[in-house]
C-alpha cells in the first residue's frame, strides 16, 4: 500500500463523508428553526429545545434509556467477566457450547431475539416494563462482554494465577489482584460496547418494554407520524453529547501523552 | 485452577433461560394454533401454509431479500474503494478517517435515520430509493471498517514482492490484495445483509408506510394484530433463510484461502 492517493480518491472520500454527515448537520441546523418546517429555515430560535426540556415523555425516555444502559452495563460487565474467566479454565467442549449459544443472539436478526424474549416474558405472566427491558438488555450485552474479555485471557500466562495461589492467595485474591488487572482493557472495551449497544437499542426494547416505559429510540419511532420538531432538538442533543464524549475520549489521552512526553524531556 | 471453571455455572443457567428457552418459544408458537393454553397444545403447520399460500407474504419476503442483497452490493461497491483509499493514507490521516466513519455509528440508529427525513422530503425521491438510502447510510460504516481492517493487516512486503516478481498494479491487486482482503468483505456482508433483511424501522421511517418489508410484517402481527402464532411462523421462516445464507457465505469464506494455497 505504498502508492499515494490521487485527487479523485480524495474527492471520493469527501463525498462519502458528506453522505455520512449531511443529515446530521441538517437535523442540528433545523433544530434551531423558528417554524415547524423541515425544509424552510424561517429564523433562529431555541424554542424546540425549550419544549423538549418541558416535555415529560422525552425527559422520561432519556431517564429510562440512561438508567437501563447503566444497569445493563454494570451487570453484564461483571457477569461477562466472571464467565469469561471461568470459560478460560473450562474444558474445550463446554467453552464451544457456551460460545455457540452466545452466538445465537448475535447471528439471529434482532427482531427474532426480541420476540423470543417477549413470548418468554408473557408466557410466564411477567408484566412487561422497565424490569423486563433491563433483563433483555443484560441478556444481549453479556455475549459482547465475554467476546471482548476472552481473547485477553487467552494471552494471559496461566502460570501467573497458579503462582499467586501457590504463594498463598485465595482464589478470590488471585482473581482480583492477578487476573483482573491484566485483562482490564478487555473489560473496559466490553463495558463500552455493552453501554453503547444498550443505549442505542431499539428493536429489543420495543418488544420487551411495557406500557408507560419508553426509551429514546422508541420515542423517536413513535413520533414520526406527525411533524414534531422537538425530535430535532432531541436528535441534536444526542449529537452534542456523543461529539463531546468522543472528543474527550480521543483528545484527553493525546494531551496526556503530550504532557508525559514533555515531562520526560524535562527530566 | 479447576475451581475457576465453576464460575460459568450461573451464566449457563441464565443463558439457558434467556437465550435457549425464548428461541424454543418461537418454534412452539409457530407450530401451534392460536389461542392455545399451555396445557392443551394443538399442533399445526397451518401457520407456514398460510404464509406460502398467500399472494402477499412470499412477495414481501422476496422484496426484503432483494433489498438486503442490493444494499450489500452497494455497500461493497462503495465501501471497498473507500477502505482501499483509507488503507493507502498516512497513518494519522487514516486514523482520522476511521474516527470520522465510526463517529456517526455512536449516534442512535433511529435518530440517524430520522435525520434523513428533512433532506429526503426536500428532494422527494421514490419511497424505495429513500429506503435504500437509509439502509446504505446505516450499514455502510460496518462494511468500510471491516474491509479497512483486513486491508491494513496486509504485510506491505507482499505487495513489494509482487511488484518485484513482475506483477503490475492490476495483477497485484487481483492476485494479492483482493484475496487477502476477502475475509473483511465476508464479515462486512454478515454485518450488512443480516440486519438489512430484518430491518423494520428504516422502511417505516423513510418509506412513508407504503414500503413493507418482512420485519414490518412481523412487527404488525405482534404489536397491532396480536396474532403471535403467525408472527412467530414468519420470524422462523426469516431466521431459517438468514441462517442458510450466513452458512453459505461462511462456507465461501473458508474455501477462498484454500484456493490460494
Amino acid at each position: 500500500m505504498e502508492k499515494k492517493n490521487g485527487i479523485l480518491s480524495k474527492i471520493f472520500i469527501g463525498i462519502i463523508m458528506l453522505f455520512f454527515y449531511a443529515p446530521i448537520f441538517y437535523v442540528v441546523f433545523f433544530s434551531f428553526n423558528s417554524s415547524k418546517s423541515l425544509t424552510k429555515f424561517t429564523g433562529f430560535s431555541l424554542k424546540w429545545y425549550e419544549s423538549m426540556f418541558q416535555n415529560r415523555p422525552i425527559m422520561d425516555a432519556i431517564w429510562y434509556t440512561v438508567a437501563c444502559a447503566v444497569i445493563a452495563t454494570v451487570v453484564s460487565t461483571i457477569v461477562g467477566t466472571i464467565t469469561a474467566i471461568g470459560l478460560s479454565k473450562s474444558k474445550k467442549v463446554v467453552r464451544e457450547f457456551v460460545n455457540q449459544v452466545n452466538n445465537l443472539p448475535m447471528l439471529n436478526p434482532e427482531i427474532v431475539t426480541a420476540i423470543g424474549l417477549m413470548l418468554f416474558f408473557t408466557s410466564l405472566r411477567i408484566q412487561t416494563g422497565f424490569l423486563t427491558m433491563v433483563l433483555a438488555h443484560i441478556a444481549f450485552c453479556i455475549p459482547y462482554v465475554i467476546l471482548s474479555v476472552l481473547p485477553r485471557l487467552r494471552r494471559l500466562d496461566p502460570n501467573m494465577a497458579e503462582a499467586a495461589l501457590d504463594l498463598g492467595c485465595t482464589p478470590w485474591q488471585a482473581m482480583w489482584k492477578v487476573i483482573i488487572p491484566q485483562i482490564k482493557e478487555g473489560i473496559i472495551a466490553g463495558a463500552l460496547v455493552a453501554f453503547s449497544m444498550s443505549f442505542d437499542d431499539f428493536v429489543i426494547s420495543m418488544f420487551t418494554t411495557g406500557p408507560g416505559v419508553t426509551n429514546i429510540s422508541i420515542y423517536v419511532y413513535g413520533s414520526v407520524k406527525r411533524v414534531n420538531p422537538t425530535v430535532n432538538a432531541l436528535s441534536a442533543l444526542i449529537v452534542y453529547v456523543i461529539t463531546i464524549v468522543l472528543i474527550l475520549v480521543n483528545v484527553v489521552p493525546m494531551i496526556r501523552d503530550r504532557r508525559r512526553a514533555k515531562d520526560n524531556v524535562l527530566e | 485452577m479447576k475451581n475457576f471453571s465453576k464460575l460459568i455455572y450461573p451464566y449457563v443457567i441464565w443463558m439457558t433461560i434467556m437465550i435457549i428457552v425464548p428461541m424454543l418459544m418461537i418454534v412452539l408458537y409457530a407450530i401451534t394454533v392460536r389461542g392455545n393454553d399451555v396445557l392443551t397444545l394443538q399442533f399445526t403447520l397451518g401457520n407456514f401454509l398460510r404464509f406460502f399460500e398467500d399472494s402477499i407474504f412470499p412477495s414481501v419476503l422476496w422484496r426484503s431479500l432483494k433489498m438486503a442483497f442490493f444494499t450489500t452490493i452497494i455497500c461493497i461497491a462503495v465501501g471497498y474503494p473507500a477502505a482501499f483509499v483509507m488503507a493507502k493514507m498516512k497513518p494519522n490521516n487514516a486514523a482520522m478517517c476511521v474516527l470520522l466513519v465510526t463517529l456517526p455509528m455512536w449516534i442512535n440508529m433511529l435518530v440517524r435515520t430520522y435525520a434523513w427525513r428533512g433532506i429526503l422530503t426536500r428532494i422527494s425521491l421514490s419511497s424505495e430509493i429513500n429506503v435504500y438510502i437509509g439502509m446504505v447510510y446505516n450499514f455502510l460504516p460496518f462494511m468500510i471498517l471491516q474491509i479497512y481492517t483486513s486491508l491494513s493487516k496486509i504485510d506491505p512486503n507482499l505487495i513489494i514482492a509482487s511488484h518485484d516478481l513482475g506483477a503490475n498494479d492490476r495483477e497485484t491487486f487481483l492476485r494479492v490484495i483482493l484475496p487477502l482482503s476477502l475475509s473483511g468483505v465476508v464479515s462486512g456482508i454478515t454485518l450488512v445483509f443480516l440486519p438489512a433483511v430484518s430491518s423494520f424501522f428504516i422502511p417505516k421511517l423513510l418509506g412513508g408506510g407504503q414500503y413493507v418489508l418482512i420485519g414490518n410484517l412481523i412487527e404488525e402481527y405482534f404489536i397491532s394484530t396480536g396474532d403471535w402464532n403467525f408472527g412467530a411462523a414468519i420470524s422462523l421462516i426469516m431466521a431459517i433463510i438468514i441462517l442458510i445464507s450466513m452458512y453459505v457465505t461462511r462456507k465461501l469464506d473458508k474455501e477462498t484461502p484454500e484456493a490460494n494455497d
